[in-house]
């Protein structure tokens, strides 16, 4: 009888490194991931060092200054410029925070039927229709704003001028209505509703389902529970989501353009038909600019983006905490 | 003979409850007529404004002559949900309605056959067409999503499979990203790639554009998606002994696969319709052009924004026609996302 002798394998070597498969795909995975940074620093780098001439030049008067001028002699060469950017800054501010304004309530009054109004079936089809229209291309807002909208926006502004004339912001000089900085307003506002109001259901849908029932239970209406456990629970997750859709609204190019007339002139009267947007000014000028205004227009191209990025960071900061200290 | 008890139901509205909605209905419909008869107020807005204050108004008084001040409060913010649920979808009717009602004269079979080589925007609407136009957007997708696709799944698994030190950072980026203006990327292109290395407008630096717009929608859906995976199906795998490439290759990605798809479509819906970059770089041609690397490519934002500018009866038609196909486009592609969105995960 043979015997068997007892072999005992090798223990195996555990080690926590991980294969090279691994290895390589992690590798990958984390460039894939890190491709978000290096397009917005290449962005930020590349629109500064073609802007860096006209932004050292111009220095702190191409935000401050409003007339955008430029003349070359027969040859090309430049003779003298002017770029400043204060009245498209204005125009872009105005704009925006019109379109917020007007955006604001709509939406979350929307947001609110949606969340605790509507019937499931109802919800089921706003939400759909408020989905795609967030999925609706910019030059369609841009052209149905022009040609059905505007009309009725400017009749709108009459009766506010008529009306509410005494307010500095309503009042204005000549009467002329047509492609104001309201209408423009008014066409981001209806861009933007759809932004605004799916942040601000998503937050008024995760209010605590408890503090609900227990307000109901104590005999409150639905206002009053509304008042008493959502709005406190959503407020900062609709201000987030209103910087959102000022971010989007500063950098909307082709709806506003159909719609405004661009002045380079600071003009804070609403009503008045000659704005600015920085966006608008760059399709504007860039047909028939010269190498060194398009060096001007990517500056330009930088503000801006600074500026909605900056908006942007402020606003997911926002939302992203009440998301968390919400519950 | 036996008597069932029927539950009564206190909060139910009563046949008299009913009455009195249906007056108040009626009567803020005749006061919203009255008032646009009497003042200057005009138009169909102003019937729909009238008769909704009317109808606030008049629910808030007499819930709070019924009930009391909690009631009315409760009855004045009915009217004002319900005000801005109907605000927010009737521009969407509006838009709906407009370009189907006058792209539809536009429409006709030699539009998708001919290209405006040979006609201006101008001319009658038997002449041309803009084949030009889909066949660019068609080309630009298809560009756009070879790019973006493979970067936005990475950052999406990196997200939420590898979780590594800069996973707050990128998240961050990603939505920064997000906001970027359309304008901003395309003057990006332009001063990084367009003017230094290719010096000539082309369908290629159209596409590079769109896939800087593109990244963050197919990241963030299918970061979003790729989280509802169930972590025990990452844990079988690893526990069967694959490696962590073997199990998202081979488990993760396929149970996802429906949810990636929608975000890809739903990035492609994103920018199917993005005109500002089309317009700096891509020169927008008039012909068919096959070769997306050189020479102008037209595309259906181009072609709408020509003819728009153009100005003449035919060209706004054109404009419109040109607005339905795209409409038409962004609708299938945002129909078909739902769908595939709405089978979930697949078990």
């Amino acid at each position: 009888m043979p015997t068997q002798e007892l072999v005992i394998p090798a223990p195996r070597e555990i080690v926590t490194e991980p294969r090279r498969s691994d290895k390589i795909f992690r590798g990958v995975v984390t460039g894939g991931g890190l491709s978000s940074l290096a397009i917005l620093g290449l962005i930020a780098i590349f629109l500064g060092y073609r802007g860096f001439e006209v932004l050292r030049q111009e220095g702190i008067g191409f935000i401050t200054h409003s007339d955008w001028s430029i003349s070359t002699d027969d040859a090309g060469n430049v003779l003298d410029s002017h770029f400043g950017l204060a009245a498209m800054l204005v125009g872009t501010i105005l704009c925006s925070l019109i379109a917020v304004v007007i955006a604001v309530p709509i939406s979350v009054f929307s947001a609110l039927f949606l969340n605790f109004y509507a019937p499931g079936w109802l919800k089921k089809i706003l939400i759909t229709i408020i989905d795609m229209m967030a999925a609706f291309p910019s030059i369609l807002f841009g052209i149905w704003g022009f040609l059905v909208l505007m009309p009725s926006v400017e009749y709108w502004a009459k009766l506010l001028h008529r009306y509410l004339g005494f307010i500095p912001f309503f009042d204005m000089q000549v009467p002329v209505y047509t492609r104001s900085p309201f209408v423009a307003g008014v066409v981001l506002s209806i861009m933007i509703i759809p932004i605004i109001t799916s942040v601000s259901r998503e937050i008024f849908s995760q209010a605590p389902l408890d503090r609900i029932q227990a307000a109901y239970a104590l005999g409150a209406t639905r206002w009053a529970m509304i008042k008493a456990v959502v709005i406190p629970h959503g407020r900062s997750g609709v201000i987030g989501g209103a910087m959102l859709g000022l971010g989007r609204a500063m950098g909307e190019t082709v709806a506003v353009f159909t719609v405004l007339n661009i002045v380079f002139q600071v003009n804070w009267q609403m009503l008045l038909g000659a704005g600015g947007n920085v966006a608008s000014l760059i399709i504007l000028k860039f047909g028939d600019a010269s190498p060194y205004e398009i060096k001007a227009l990517m500056a330009a191209g930088l503000i801006l983006f600074l500026l909605t990025l900056i908006v942007n960071a402020i606003a997911n900061v926002i939302v992203k905490t009440t998301g968390k200290s919400g519950r | 003979m036996t008597m069932t008890a029927t539950p009564s139901k206190p909060w139910a509205a009563s046949a008299k409850d009913r009455a009195i909605d249906g007056a108040i209905f009626v009567g803020s419909l005749l006061s919203s007529y009255l008032l646009v008869f009497l003042t200057a107020l005009k138009g169909k807005l102003a019937y729909f404004v009238c008769f909704f204050i009317a109808y606030a108004i008049f629910t808030t008084v007499f819930k709070g002559i019924q009930r009391g001040n909690a009631a009315a409060k409760d009855a004045l913010v009915n009217s004002l949900v319900a005000i801005g649920a109907i605000v927010t979808v009737i521009p969407a009717a509006s838009i709906l309605l407009t370009v189907l009602q006058k792209g539809l004269p536009g429409i006709s079979f030699s539009l998708f056959t001919n290209d405006m080589s040979l006609a201006t925007p101008t001319d009658p609407l038997s002449n041309g067409g803009l084949l030009h136009a889909i066949t660019g957007t068609l080309t630009l997708m298809v560009l756009a999503l070879i790019m973006s696709v493979p970067i936005g799944i990475l950052t999406a698994l990196y997200l939420t499979e590898i979780k590594g030190r800069f996973t707050g950072p990128i998240r961050f980026l990603v939505q920064a990203m997000s906001g970027v203006p359309s304008i901003v990327a395309g003057l990006f292109i332009l001063s990084a790639i367009l003017y230094p290395i290719t010096k000539g407008y082309s369908g290629f630096m159209g596409a590079l554009a769109l896939t800087i717009l593109m990244i963050p929608t197919i990241a963030r859906t299918s970061e979003e998606v790729l989280n509802l995976i169930p972590n025990d199906l990452r844990e079988a795998g690893t526990a069967l002994g694959g490696t962590q490439w073997r199990t998202v290759a081979m488990i993760v990605l396929p149970a996802a696969r429906s949810g990636l798809v929608t975000a890809v479509i739903l990035g492609v819906a994103r920018i199917a319709g993005e005109t500002a970059p089309i317009l700096l770089l891509t020169g927008g041609g008039d012909k068919v052009n096959p070769n997306a690397f050189t020479g102008p490519m037209g595309s259906l934002p181009y072609y709408i924004w020509k003819s728009f500018n153009a100005g003449s009866p035919e060209a706004i038609t054109r404009a419109w026609a040109g607005l339905l196909v795209l409409v038409g486009l962004v609708l299938i592609l945002f129909t078909t996302a739902r769908f595939l969105g709405s089978r979930k995960v697949s078990k």
